[in-house]
């Protein structure tokens, strides 16, 4: 498929372009968040705690009196940060390691799927857990662990595209030509495994966001004052029957960022990788 | 299905299981400190951590204290937690049923709801009915259901207070302990009130772990009922005269099973993972709340066991998926 013929189909997806479009406004509050913030996120002001939206705070107050309007803008980078690195983190090894186990087979993919097994044994957000655990709890420890659990999930992924790629006529053809396993991988069979690679990492980027925001709920991710939006719903858990809001507003932007991603993941599944759209 | 394929499978589980061991018992390793001191706490006397070292075999090799280790957890013994002085597998036995309540009742809502979302998108295709749903289906995954937990309890518990907002049982209430099962031992008791109190205090959380699950099982269902409704053996029974109904649920149905139940199955461990979340927003006494409760108190006896259990619950899992599985379709028993 040719990359024009790509954009047109991306275009037509009311998915994908109802995704990018939550994607970009999130993004652009992230760009232009210091100068759209009414306030400053981290200065408390004692006499307006916990006050329900109004004019002058749209989102309004938190316990500690801060605006919770500035503290979800600026909320938005922490997520699209966790998001980008998390998926980073998961995707570079997550390739090599499937590369190398497709490409090799035997015994090297053997111990390796084996590895990937034993990460998948827990459940993803109980071993971020147990990483983070480790770690110290800390934003940049909240990415490496949401990143470590992922990397099975590509490596599997990697794999079986490079095992059906192996065999084709084209990566042969080049081998009995001279070509070199490094040249074969990376020239030939890695550009062919991009598609389910991009997929994937973009719904990833929904389930990353997820996780680390579960683990600013239970105290394991980003430590306070940092408005990160998994950390204030933690906070506006004590408040709930008080100000809902507090609880309400940072929750409803995850939600809104993780659809985004996982709506233009659904779309370019349809263009990319139509093998996979009875998923 | 042979009898070797099954062995085969057990002796597959064992080695994850000794290897999810092998990785626990490595990582509590790498702890910063004495794990002597870790396991008994800070409190402990000098006294107790000699014994605990000696025990443990803390001044012998890795490879001594391994074999200690392991040989502990083959005969269920998982060491004492710090909290409560009491053994590990004990309290994890009580909290893994209260876990189980929850999953149980969750998987009810979610294969109930979503097969139903799933058969009417597939049937009414490219209705606003089939777009809602899915719309719906996409929210449910992209949700934190930490937050959908918080926001029906201060729907259903602060707004308008129809539903309790935490616990298993009102107070005066509890029922003697048979199964654990807190909405069983309602009914062993006889008791209406708390069976109807269990039951309330049961449903916000199962909804809330539910909703991933439903939402991925409507999904599932709709797309492998739209691939059974176009065979020829569908098309045959509407010739015959059968009624949509018989056709839908009888013909078409049945055979869309097969997907269906391996994403139930798969979605067991997703429960198990949703339960850490869950439990702690309600406070249900299950196995997730137990283990974040015991990270941030550092009772790391306990923390082991717990992931060893939850383990030991996946892998059982995905095997018994993969029976069901080949009961389920006769063709992979012939293939195998």
């Amino acid at each position: 498929m040719s990359k024009l013929d790509m954009f047109t189909d991306l275009r037509k997806s009311a998915s994908a372009l109802t995704g990018l479009v939550l994607i970009t406004l999130i993004v652009l509050v992230a760009l232009f968040g210091p100068w759209i913030a009414p306030a400053d996120p981290l200065i408390p002001s004692p006499l307006i705690r916990l006050q329900g939206p109004s004019a002058q705070h749209l989102f309004g107050t938190d316990s500690l009196g801060r605006d919770m309007l500035s503290r979800v803008i600026y909320g938005a980078r922490i997520s699209l940060m966790i998001g980008i690195i998390s998926v980073t983190i998961s995707l570079i090894p997550g390739t090599i390691l499937g590369l190398l186990s497709g490409y090799f087979g035997k015994r090297i993919d053997s111990i390796i799927m084996r590895c990937m097994d034993m990460l998948l044994a827990f459940p993803a957000i109980l071993l971020a857990i147990f990483i983070t655990a480790i770690l110290e709890p800390s934003l940049t420890n909240t990415m490496v662990a949401v990143g470590i659990v992922y990397i099975p999930h590509y490596a599997r992924i990697v794999r079986s595209s490079v095992l059906s790629l192996k065999g084709m006529l084209f990566v042969q053809a080049i081998s009995h030509l001279g070509g070199g396993h490094l040249r074969i991988l990376i020239k030939h069979i890695l550009p062919n495994c991009l598609p389910p690679i991009i997929v994937y990492a973009t719904l990833g980027m929904g389930t990353a966001v997820l996780q680390a925001a579960a683990l600013g709920f239970l105290g394991l991710g980003a430590q306070p004052p940092s408005p990160e939006w998994g950390a204030m719903l933690s906070e506006g858990r004590q408040y709930i029957q008080l100000a809902p809001h507090v609880a309400a507003f940072p929750g409803a932007a995850i939600l809104i960022l993780v659809l985004g991603f996982n709506l233009f993941g659904d779309g370019l599944r349809d263009v990319l990788d139509p093998s996979l759209r009875s998923q | 299905m042979t009898l070797g394929y099954i062995s085969k499978r057990l002796f597959h589980l064992a080695l994850i299981m000794f290897g999810v061991s092998v990785v626990v018992f490595l990582m509590l390793r790498m702890i910063p400190g004495d794990p002597a001191q870790l396991l008994l706490g800070e409190f402990a006397s000098p006294e107790e951590l000699a014994r605990l070292r000696e025990q443990l075999g803390l001044n012998q090799s890795l490879f001594t204290q391994f074999w200690i280790y392991i040989s502990n957890i083959v005969q269920g013994d998982m060491g004492h937690s710090i909290r409560t002085n009491a053994p590990v597998t004990g309290e994890i036995w009580v909290r893994l049923i209260a876990t189980l309540e929850l999953s149980l009742a969750a998987m009810c809502i979610a294969t109930f709801f979503g097969i139903a979302a799933g058969v009417m998108s597939a049937v009414k295709q490219h209705s606003l009915w089939d777009y809602g749903a899915m719309f719906m289906a996409l929210v449910g995954v992209s949700m934190p259901i930490f937050w959908l937990g918080l926001m029906l309890i201060y729907l259903f518990a602060v707004k308008f207070p129809l539903l309790p907002m935490m616990g298993r049982i009102s107070l005066g209430l509890e029922v003697p302990d048979v199964t654990g099962l807190m909405v069983v031992d309602a009914v062993v008791a006889g008791s209406w009130q708390s069976f109807v109190s269990a039951l309330k205090h049961l449903l916000l959380p199962a909804f809330t772990l539910a909703t991933i699950p439903m939402a991925i099982v409507a999904r599932i269902t709709r797309s492998a009922m739209l691939e059974v409704l176009n065979m020829d053996y569908v098309r045959t029974a509407r010739a015959k005269g059968m009624t949509e109904l018989v056709v839908i649920f009888r013909h078409a149905l049945r055979n869309a099973f097969l997907p269906v139940v391996t994403v139930l199955g798969l979605n067991l461990g997703l429960l198990l993972g949703g339960a850490v979340l869950t439990e702690t927003i309600f406070s249900w006494p299950g196995l997730g709340r137990y283990v974040v409760d015991s990270l941030s108190g550092r009772d790391y006896a306990a923390v082991q066991g717990c992931i060893l259990v939850f383990a030991l619950l996946m892998a059982v899992i995905n095997l018994a998926v993969d029976l069901i599985y080949v009961v389920l379709d006769p063709r992979i028993r012939v293939n195998e």
